[in-house]
Order: C-alpha cells, then sequence, then structure tokens
C-alpha cells in the first residue's frame, strides 16, 4: 500500500470519527488574530490567552467575571503569613483534566501540577524549560517571578507552599494571570514518554471549561465543553474560533450571522453597529490609559510647571473626539477609573491656552520647539496617533510653541523612546495585565523603570512618589494600599511627568440571542458563561 | 530536449544561492527586531535582551549568522518561527495548499476570461467591445485589492447574501485535512454539501485575486494578436483563402501565445504578492498572510526560508513556462 493510501485512510478513519454532527449549540466567535500556540506560558499576547489560558485552563486563583478581584479557582482558599513571605494554598479535590485520543489522566489535579507549573518556567535546568528550542517565559520574568518566588513546596497531595523572598501584595493577582494556567503533569510526563514533547504546544490538557478539539493554522479552532468541569459548566456545546483579522470583515461576518460576537471593532464602524436591530454592543471603560511622556530630564521639561503649562493647552475634549470618535474618558489620572485606588478628588488642569501661555513666560521658555513622537501601530488605548500628535501640534501653536512630529517603525520606536537624553515628548500607552494600581504605578512611573529596560518613558525618578509605592506592594493591608495609592496620584499630578490623555473604553458587538456575556475589564475573552437564546 | 531542461537547471543554483542572501539581508535591513516587538510597550531589561539574543544567535556577526543558515539549509533545516517555536517548513506545507487553491483558481479565470476577451477585442479592433474591456482592463489593473474585496464583500455577502463573507468552508464542516486543498478534502470527507461550501467559499476571494492578471492577460493577448494579425504569414493565409477561424484560431493565435504565457507565467509573481492582501481581508489561511504576519514581527527564519520557498515555486514555475516554449515553438528548444 502506497504512502498515500495509508495516509488517506488513516484520515478517512479520522474524519468518519470526526464527522460527527455539531451539538445543538455551537458558539462562534470571530477572533482577531492566530495563537501564537496553546501553552499559555512562553506567550504574551491577549489573542493567545483567549484561546488557551482561559477557554482551556484555570490558575489557582481567578479575576472574578467582569471585575479585577480576586476569587478561588483551582485554589479553594489560601493563608497568608504575618510576615507576607509564605503564602499556603489549599487545593480543590476531584478536579479532573481533560482527555484525548492519545491521553487519558489516570489521577486528578494535584501539587505536582501546581509545582510543574511553575518549575518549568522557574529553573533554567528543569528539563521542560527548553521543551522547544528557543522557548522563553516572557511575563514569568517581566512580572519579576523569578525574583519574588524563593521556594514553592508540596505540603500534602492537596496543599502547596509558596516562600516569597519579599513581602507583594499583587503576588495574588500575578498568579491569576493566564501564564501560569496550570499544567498537567501527568500528561507531560506521558508526552516525554512518547516523544512528542512539543504537543504540550499544540495539544493541550488543562481543567478549564472548554477540551481543546483541534486547530486548523490562521483559519479555526474548535472547542467542546468540558462536562466534567468543576465550576459551572459552560451552556454551549461547542465553542469555535474563527479567526477573521481585518474588523470590517469581522463585522460583515457578525451582520451575515456567520459569528456570535467579535472582539474590536473599527471605531469608524460603531454607529452602523449599534444601528443594526439584529446587533447589541457592550461597552466598559477599558483598563488602560493613553498619555504623552515628556523628558523630565532634559530642559526645559524638567521644570513641573513647564509641563503642567503645556498639558494646559491641550484640547483633550477635542483630541477624544477626533481620535477616539467619542469612544473615550478624559484622563486625569495615569491609572484608570475603574481601578480601585483612583483617586476621584484630583482635579484635572484647565485647559487654558492664555494661562498655559502665561505660565511659560513665567518660567521662562521663549520660542520653545520640541519633537512630539506618534506610535506607527494602533493600539486600544490610542487608535490613531498621528492624529493626536497633529491636534497637539496645533493646540501648542496657540501657545508659542513649534512641534515637529516624528515616528519611526514600532520595534525602533519602543526602543529609541527609551533611550537617555531622548529629544522630545512620546505618545504611548498602556493596558493593565492584573487590575493591580502596581501594574501601572510600578511600570510606567517608577525610579526603577527609568533605567533602561524600563517603560518609564518620562524618565521621572521622583523619590516620594516611588517610596510610597514601594511601601504598598510590600504592604497586604487593603484599606492602606489605597491610601497610598491616592497619594502617589497626587504627587504624580503635581509633578505631571505626562499628560494624561484618555481612558478609551471597550465595546464588544454581539448578536442580539447572545446573553450571559461578562465583558473582562482586562480585555480578556471568555466564553464558559455565554448561552444563545432562540 | 533534455540538454534544454539540464541547462535551464544549471542556471538555477545561483539564482538559489543569490535568493539566500537576499532574503536573509532583506528582512535584517528593516529597522526593528524580534525581541524588542516581543516584549512591546513593557521593554525588556538590556540583560535579558542580550540573553535572548544570544540564545537565538543573533549576538553573532552577520556574516556568522548568514554561514550558519547556509549550513542549516544544507542540512535541510529550514529553521523554527521565533513566534509560534514551529518548524518553517511544517508551517508552510499546512497554509501553502490554500494558496495555490486560490492561486489556481484565480489564474484559471483570469486565462479563461482573459485570453478570449483578448483575442476578441483584437478582432473587432477599435469596436464598443474593444473599448469597453480594455477600459474595463485598465480599471482592473489599477485596481487596490483591499478596497474592492471590502466592496465585494459588503455588495454579495452583506447585502444581497449570495455569497459567505470569509473562511474557506463553513463551520458546521469539520473533517481533517488529507491533501489540503478543500475542493478535493471537501469531496472525500463525503459530507452533504460540503464541496458546494467550499466552492462558495472561493468565489469571492478567487475574483479578487482574479482582478489584474485578468487584466494584464487580456491586454497582453489583444497586443500580441494585433502583432502577429499584421504578419506576412496571417496575410498569407488568409490568401489562400483559408476560413477567419482557422486563420485566427491555428496561425494567428498559436504564434500570439508564447508572449501571453510567458505573461500568465510572470502572473505567479503577482498572484502571490495579491495574496497577501486577498488572504488578509477574506481570512483565507494562506502564505500571503503568513509572510505579511511574520515580516511585521520581524520573525528572521520564517521570513527568510518563507521566501527562499516562495522564491523557488516561482522557479520552477518560470522553468516550466520556459518548456512550455519549448514545445509551441521548436525554434526555441533548438537555440
Amino acid at each position: 500500500m502506497s504512502i498515500f493510501s495509508t495516509r488517506f485512510l488513516a484520515a478517512s478513519a479520522l474524519a468518519l470519527m470526526a464527522a460527527a454532527p455539531l451539538h445543538a449549540k455551537t458558539f462562534v466567535y470571530c477572533s482577531e488574530g492566530s495563537p501564537e500556540g496553546f501553552d499559555p506560558a512562553p506567550y504574551t499576547s491577549g489573542t493567545t490567552f483567549d484561546a488557551s489560558g482561559h477557554a482551556v485552563y484555570n490558575r489557582l486563583v481567578q479575576f472574578k467575571p467582569g471585575t479585577t478581584e480576586i476569587e478561588p479557582a483551582l485554589a479553594e482558599s489560601w493563608e497568608v503569613s504575618e510576615d507576607g513571605l509564605e503564602y499556603t494554598f489549599h487545593l480543590r479535590k476531584g478536579v479532573k483534566f481533560h482527555s484525548n485520543e492519545k491521553f487519558t489522566p489516570s489521577r486528578d489535579f494535584n501539587a505536582d501540577d501546581v509545582i510543574f507549573t511553575f518549575n518549568r518556567q522557574a529553573n533554567a535546568d528543569d528539563p521542560w524549560h527548553q521543551y522547544i528550542a528557543g522557548i522563553t517565559y516572557e511575563y514569568y520574568s517581566s512580572m519579576e517571578m523569578d525574583k519574588l518566588i524563593k521556594s514553592i513546596e508540596k505540603v500534602d497531595d492537596n496543599t502547596v507552599k509558596f516562600v516569597l523572598n519579599h513581602p507583594e501584595a499583587p503576588f495574588l493577582a500575578n498568579i491569576a494571570m493566564p501564564f501560569v494556567a496550570v499544567v498537567s503533569k501527568e500528561y507531560a510526563d506521558a508526552l516525554d514518554k512518547a516523544g512528542t514533547k512539543e504537543d504540550l504546544n499544540n495539544a493541550p490538557i488543562g481543567t478549564g471549561p472548554f477540551k481543546f478539539v483541534a486547530y486548523q493554522k490562521d483559519a479555526v479552532i474548535r472547542y467542546q465543553k468540558n462536562a466534567d468541569y468543576w465550576g459551572t459548566a459552560p451552556k454551549i456545546d461547542d465553542l469555535v474560533f474563527a479567526i477573521t483579522p481585518d474588523a470590517s470583515v469581522r463585522l460583515q461576518k457578525l451582520k451575515a450571522g456567520e459569528c456570535h460576537l467579535m472582539p474590536y471593532p473599527a471605531p469608524a464602524d460603531l454607529a452602523d453597529i449599534k444601528a443594526d436591530p439584529n446587533l447589541k454592543v457592550d461597552e466598559q471603560p477599558g483598563l488602560n490609559v493613553g498619555y504623552l511622556a515628556y523628558n523630565t530630564t532634559v530642559a526645559p521639561f524638567d521644570k513641573p510647571e513647564v509641563r503642567k503649562a503645556l498639558n494646559m493647552a491641550l484640547d483633550k475634549k477635542a483630541l477624544i473626539e477626533a481620535v477616539y470618535q467619542g469612544n473615550a474618558e478624559v484622563a486625569k489620572n495615569p491609572i484608570p477609573p475603574t481601578m480601585w485606588s483612583y483617586n476621584s478628588a484630583i482635579e484635572d488642569d484647565a485647559f487654558d491656552p492664555e494661562a498655559a501661555k502665561k505660565m511659560l513666560e513665567e518660567a521662562g521658555v521663549k520660542d520653545l520647539s520640541m519633537e512630539i513622537w506618534a506610535m506607527p501601530v494602533q493600539r486600544p488605548y490610542m487608535p490613531n496617533a498621528r492624529r493626536a500628535a497633529e491636534l497637539m501640534q496645533s493646540d501648542l501653536a496657540k501657545v508659542g510653541v513649534k512641534v515637529e512630529i516624528v515616528s519611526y517603525e514600532w520595534g525602533e520606536y519602543l526602543k529609541k523612546s527609551m533611550e537617555a537624553g531622548r529629544k522630545g515628548a512620546v505618545i504611548l500607552g498602556w493596558t493593565g495585565d492584573n487590575g493591580d494600581p502596581d501594574n501601572f504605578l510600578s511600570v510606567l512611573l517608577s525610579c526603577a523603570s527609568a533605567e533602561p529596560g524600563g517603560a518609564n518613558r518620562a524618565f521621572w525618578c521622583n523619590k516620594e512618589f516611588s517610596d510610597i509605592i514601594a511601601k504598598a506592594k510590600a504592604t497586604s493591608n487593603h484599606d492602606e494600599r489605597v491610601k497610598l495609592y491616592e497619594e502617589a496620584q497626587v504627587i504624580f499630578k503635581k509633578e505631571a511627568p505626562w499628560a494624561t490623555l484618555a481612558h478609551s473604553t471597550q465595546y464588544v458587538p454581539m448578536a442580539k440571542n447572545v446573553t450571559g456575556f461578562v465583558q473582562s475589564p482586562l480585555g480578556d475573552y471568555t466564553f464558559d458563561t455565554v448561552d444563545l437564546t432562540e | 530536449m533534455l540538454k534544454f531542461i539540464l541547462s535551464k537547471l544549471l542556471y538555477l543554483i545561483p539564482t538559489v544561492f543569490g535568493i539566500t542572501l537576499v532574503a536573509f539581508g532583506f528582512i535584517r535591513l528593516l529597522p526593528g527586531d524580534p525581541v524588542l516587538l516581543m516584549a512591546g510597550e513593557r521593554g525588556v531589561s538590556p540583560e535579558r535582551y542580550a540573553e535572548i539574543t544570544a540564545q537565538l544567535g543573533y549576538d553573532k556577526p552577520i556574516w556568522q549568522q548568514y554561514l550558519q543558515y547556509l549550513n542549516q539549509l544544507a542540512h535541510g533545516d529550514l529553521g523554527n518561527s521565533l513566534v509560534t517555536k514551529k518548524p518553517v517548513l511544517a508551517e508552510f506545507l499546512t497554509l501553502f495548499p490554500a494558496t495555490v487553491e486560490l492561486g489556481l483558481v484565480a489564474i484559471l479565470i483570469a486565462t479563461l476570461i482573459g485570453v478570449p476577451v483578448g483575442v476578441l477585442a483584437a478582432i473587432k479592433r477599435g469596436s464598443w467591445f474593444d473599448q469597453i474591456s480594455m477600459t474595463g482592463a485598465l480599471v482592473g489593473f489599477s485596481m487596490p485589492i483591499f478596497w474592492w474585496g471590502l466592496l465585494l464583500i459588503i455588495l454579495f455577502s452583506g447585502i444581497l447574501g449570495w455569497t459567505p463573507v470569509s473562511g474557506r468552508i463553513s463551520l458546521m464542516y469539520f473533517f481533517p485535512p488529507v491533501t489540503g486543498f478543500m475542493l478535493i478534502d471537501s469531496l472525500l470527507s463525503g459530507q452533504d454539501g460540503a464541496f458546494m461550501s467550499a466552492l462558495s467559499h472561493l468565489i469571492l476571494p478567487s475574483i479578487v485575486l482574479a482582478t489584474i492578471p485578468l487584466a494584464v492577460i487580456a491586454r497582453q493577448t489583444r497586443s500580441a494578436m494585433l502583432e502577429v494579425m499584421g504578419e506576412d504569414y496571417v496575410r498569407t493565409a488568409r490568401a489562400k483563402g483559408l476560413s477567419p477561424s482557422r486563420v485566427i484560431g491555428v496561425h494567428a493565435l498559436r504564434n500570439a501565445m508564447i508572449p501571453v504565457i510567458t505573461t500568465i507565467g510572470l502572473q505567479v509573481g503577482v498572484l502571490l504578492a495579491g495574496a497577501i492582501l486577498t488572504e488578509t481581508i477574506f481570512s483565507w489561511p494562506g502564505i500571503g498572510k503568513w509572510m505579511i504576519d511574520s515580516i511585521s514581527r520581524r520573525d528572521y527564519p520564517v521570513v527568510q526560508s518563507g521566501l527562499l520557498l516562495i522564491a523557488g515555486i516561482v522557479m520552477i514555475v518560470n522553468l516550466l513556462v520556459d518548456l512550455t516554449y519549448g514545445l509551441i515553438n521548436p525554434r526555441i528548444r533548438h537555440k
């Protein structure tokens, strides 16, 4: 028998097995891109997390749907030691991993799986650390888990103790993120034995609400409901991701009934979507901020009063209309209003070109010319940086400041904007990873992040501010943290290292018959609660 | 004939070598690098950056990297994608059939319509048919593909509801790929309606992809026919009293076909370029979209080996075109 006919027979047999008709309820999600892989640990894109971490897996703790609050998941409960250095997790019993044609779990989820999940990322000499050549664990290192976790101990089959090097309040929020989704140790062992380690990335086995069925590259991902799910089982039987990279085409598919829900509509299409009687739109403020960062180490931008004056010259309302098509709110703080500890008492600098002009004169600034950097890519926090820069250019011209707009290729932009002594102010933004204020304030504004490799593009190092957020990070008392972060925002406003521009709104268009979709402030798309009515 | 083929094959060797150099250099000439793009807004510490680039071998001098790449190629290894970590060849083989299927249907449409239109326009030179078809060809040639695709989707899928919006087959049908060609696989699957679904999904993307080649082929056929019809032997054939259909069909068309076949062969390159946009808009999982994604992520191994594979295919097609000349015109074969 020739190779072709053997392959053909095998494939037809598979086809017969797979050809079972689709179940009653199939939910189709027009996703925006292809996942990089199905192992949630090595990747950083939200697209990949939606397809792997959220659909197939669970974490020890998770974000309560629609919020950034932590709730139990694979860990039923936990205790934190007095000094904040030891976290003891009590694991849920009777949680089953999925099975596929090559693997059927012989045991329930236990402490070994948790330890495997963390150790393979932490230890360079773990046999699974480099199970695919060139794999790296970017989130694990960028969330500084390597510096934070001292050891992980198995107390018994259902208890795990994490020992930290220093107390860190956002620890729980960090481990609610998909990069530490719990992977089956038993499955890994089976793959190792079969010599197909890479299947950990191709055929994921998790404990999550959906079982992975098949992925056709760049086209379709198929999942089936996990009937043995430890939580509330999904209401739909099959989940399909129809990968559709173009936003206008996604909308056409939604309108034609080829899918039930889509992410990231083009801002220009929103009015059309809202007018369509067969569609509805869920909207929620996004956990993001778009900003203009001055270089606070270069004169005259080293003077807070100059930065403040420039901020007062910017017409942010007009900018939101033109750049976000009105789908955003004016930002006054570096963190969005939906985040806990947002200081609503702070007053934004009024838009007042006359006063701004006077302040610049008083600061001795005359004939100022500066660069404004416009990022070359679109992000939810900044849909059109070029347009934003042009508006700022005309606003600043009115107070006598000459602006030159510059831009670079995205990789270069990120690199050059962090080079010491950079000329000009940079348009950029941030979308939260885990809902903790530290994830904005430390990453974007601390003294440590003003060093090379950081993300403090204002190069703003205010010792008082940095000390406060460091203290807040090490405190586990929530009320005290709130107070400290509120205080930090006051300093930020006074010092004005950025012009805070906008917090954009997230829109999720869906068919009228979709119910139960809960939008995540973190921009995750999860489908364990959705249903379709007739 | 064998000698002719061998001499053509010999020419390929320096070409392949040149392509490796161009493909390797091209993606590295673009500013931006993969590690920074992966890190995004967050940034990456200089130590971590050095660690990753060293792991990938990108810290070595560029000529060393190139030699290593050649060495890898000599061992039949095209490298792994930086993003998906999967072998480039495996990804290519998964996606290539989709592009071929779309490309074949598009070139078929372009040829089956373009050649007759060109011939007819030449015969009826100056008529309203000539005027309209050649104006149409000019419009088609300058059509912005992305806009054209979206327009067709909005009209035929959105307003009229005649064709599906995007994808290769309705999500109702689910069978593992056998050949990778959806039209064949859907027949093999034996599922009712699968073939028709696959066919209906091909209509819009293949029309969009065929637009530019169709225009080029029609214009080329017309001008080649006009040139040939002025030749002495055509006049002689006419003078001999042969029927006009025989004069055109046998004497004129056969000779006019040589530049037309060259044009059709050259359209393979145009098709691959057009596939980038067509595949993106129709969510068509082929190599065009794969290349553009990889370029924007600076996925060096995918871009350099993917370009090599694509160039290799274009070269093979051009070789086949050369051989076809030989079949049509013995003078070329014996030169």
